[in-house]
């Protein structure tokens, strides 16, 4: 048994690269500004709110859950930023972590319905994807707040030795979110709610504790994204980030997660968003108009997960023949 | 996504006291409370606001939103089935366009009309093979036909708007006994969807597929066919509400209006949560987009500055469910 899933892991995130080698050579083909190094490392810049989003979602989908709400907390903090620097004064330094905090608290909030009153992630998600994306519109007045200081910059413009500020910060939450998914308990007791949330709970593990744990981390990253965003566009609107959960999502299950629950790695998920967008610049560079690449980005999940489910389909037929 | 939408069953499946009365049923059926929510609304904004209860501003109200409850019946069976679809709102935005250009070019009104519901059979036809077929989760599914629609109504119009529509095209704007076309559309449907639910034989194997799938087959029904077939009844109710939405004004954006998949999962599951036991299902979807629009109506003429408009949406659609969560569980206990 364990032996199927371990193969039929292997075959996505196989598939997966295979996929994305394939689309890189093509790519590479009707492009020659596609595969230099300045291109790549400036498509991680464009790609790292979507990633850093969607490292805690893998952790909720494996769960069996789902955070819809993602975008519009993002939206909700890039506000809270420009709004407590701006008009409360606070310093910036300030602010930031102001921001950071409030989009913790708007994730343990869901969290706090999750699991005391029992409403569905997914209702729940989606009342506070309405309420919070409002609270974003009812404090900025649809006015943008610009003209942060020079240094502020730095994260989402300026770089180390010509590579990007957001790789550091992007493989950094990627190295700490693999070891916390793969070498902690924390990280097996996801997996373990995520098969059969009863019998983890009877087995002692802390199921609410660890709910509240990762939706709170979920609107902690969004808060960093919303931070990193901010820095990179120079500028705050309260419609930031909306539709950021779809992407995010996709990237998630592109990446081999399984929207039931219990199957998901932090590997596949990089996978899945490196994907996503160099398959999104490929496609601008030769030609295709910006918002038609997402027709490409939608045919590629469903035939991934097809090919995946197939390619499960005869793996299983082969073990129970052996 | 089984997971979830079994979390959503269970909260849906209505576990009626043994003994309860027919009348007190009926009070506390989640169709009543939306019922009783509506009138509390109009009669209380009516009183700050006369003009929210005039005739004029209730016949806006119902016609401009008349389509998302005629989607919201086929979201309520999608959802009731156990799957979910959240490319509703992209493929309203691409059949109405496609209505709005074979308008344009010149065919045939009656063809610009029918031609979207063909489409919308078609499109969730594929989906629903997906679906039950090759078993993608729906949630997959419907986010890979979100994008694909999206992108494809891009690539194909570069968001040009249509307005040159022919005389006689506006659907929406006829008004057979003073009242708007679109008002009789979700009603009649609503009552005939509702019934067609409680008393056909395929309508209840929809509860049965969605309560239980494995009990389902095991009891003759095939799961299969049965999703396929939701999917594309679906898919009718889908270009129904393209044809009102895309006929409503004389012009059409041939953009995908946004949030609209939301409001529309949001009406079938404020309305539609409780709905499982039998009791009329798509009623309480109807009555539940009827009160979304009666709240974001409401919020104007008492002078809620417009910007806070979404917020308070939010604040009401958890209200609604969880006060259907502490109904439900009240009525367990009993």
């Amino acid at each position: 048994m364990m032996g199927v899933a371990k193969r039929m892991k292997i075959s996505h995130e196989a598939v997966l690269f295979a996929i994305l080698i394939g689309s890189i050579l093509m790519l590479s083909i009707q492009s020659d500004r596609f595969l230099t190094v300045d291109n790549l490392l400036n498509q991680v810049r464009l790609i790292a709110e979507v990633g850093l989003v969607a490292l805690p979602m893998t952790m909720i989908i494996i769960t069996g859950g789902i955070d819809l709400s993602v975008g519009s907390i993002m939206g909700l903090c890039t506000i809270v930023l420009g709004y407590s620097w701006k008009i409360l004064g606070f310093p910036l330094e300030m602010a930031i972590i102001f921001t950071l905090l409030i989009g913790s608290f708007a994730g343990a909030l869901n969290s706090i319905f999750i699991t005391r009153v029992k409403v569905p992630p997914l209702i729940m998600t989606l009342a506070t994807l309405t309420f919070y994306r409002g609270l974003a519109e009812g404090i900025s007045r649809s006015r943008s707040v610009r003209g942060y200081p020079e240094w502020f910059y730095f994260l989402g413009q300026g770089d180390y030795w010509g590579i990007p500020t957001q790789v550091f910060v992007l493989v950094l939450a990627i190295l700490i979110f693999w070891f916390v998914l793969s070498k902690t308990s924390f990280g097996r007791s996801l997996y373990a709610i995520g098969h059969n949330e009863t019998g983890a709970m009877f087995s002692g593990v802390p199921v609410n504790k660890i709910k509240v744990a990762i939706y709170t981390l979920s609107g902690l990253m969004s808060g960093v994204a919303a931070v990193v965003f901010v820095s990179r566009v120079s500028t705050t609107r309260s419609d930031m980030g909306s539709g950021l959960e779809l992407d995010v999502i996709a990237a998630v299950i592109l990446g081999g997660a399984s929207i039931f629950g219990g199957i998901g790695t932090i590997k596949g998920t990089v996978l899945g968003f490196l994907l996503i967008q160099l398959l999104k610049n490929g496609l601008s560079l030769t030609g295709v108009k910006g918002d038609a690449t997402i027709m490409v980005i939608g045919l590629v999940l469903i035939v991934t997960i097809l090919i995946t489910n197939l390619l499960e389909k005869y793996s299983s037929k082969d073990s129970s023949v052996s | 996504m089984n997971r979830l939408m079994s979390s959503i069953q269970s909260l849906t499946t209505t576990r009626t006291p043994i003994e309860v009365s027919g009348i007190r049923k009926l009070f506390f059926s989640q169709e009543m409370v939306l019922f009783l929510c509506i009138i509390f609304l109009l009669v209380f904004v009516g009183l700050i606001n006369p003009r929210f209860v005039s005739n004029r501003n209730l016949i806006s109200l119902f016609l401009g939103n008349a389509y998302i409850a005629v989607a919201a019946i086929g979201m309520s069976m999608v959802i009731i089935s156990g799957n979910i679809d959240i490319s509703v709102g992209s493929l309203i935005g691409v059949l109405a366009t496609v209505s709005g250009i074979l308008a344009e070019s010149g065919y045939p009104i009656i063809i610009s009309w029918i031609a979207p519901l063909l489409l919308g059979i078609l499109v969730n036809g594929v989906m629903g093979v997906l679906v039950a077929y090759l078993r993608i989760p729906s949630i997959v599914v419907s986010l890979g036909f979100m994008s694909i629609l999206k992108g494809g109504l891009i690539i194909f119009t570069g968001g040009a708007w249509i307005s040159n529509l022919p005389e006689g095209y506006a659907l929406s704007q006829l008004k057979p006994f003073a009242i708007p076309m679109p008002i009789y559309f979700m009603v009649i449907l609503t009552i005939l969807a509702a019934l067609w639910m409680k008393v056909s034989p395929f309508g209840r194997t929809i509860y049965a597929v969605g309560g239980n799938s494995e009990a389902a087959r095991l009891s003759g029904i095939d799961p299969k066919s049965t999703v396929l077939r939701i999917f594309l009844i679906h898919g009718f109710f889908v270009g129904i509400a393209s044809v009102l939405f895309s006929t409503q004004l004389s012009v059409i954006q041939s953009t995908v209006p946004s949030y609209l998949e939301l409001t529309i999962i949001t009406a079938s599951v404020v309305g539609g949560v409780s709905i499982l036991g039998g009791t009329g299902t798509v009623v309480g979807s109807t009555l539940a987009a009827v009160l979304i629009a009666t709240i974001s109506s409401s919020m104007i003429f008492i002078n809620i500055s417009p910007f806070w408009l979404r917020s308070a949406q939010g604040v009401l659609i958890l209200a609604t469910v969880l006060a259907d969560l502490y109904r439900r569980r009240r009525q367990f206990r009993n």
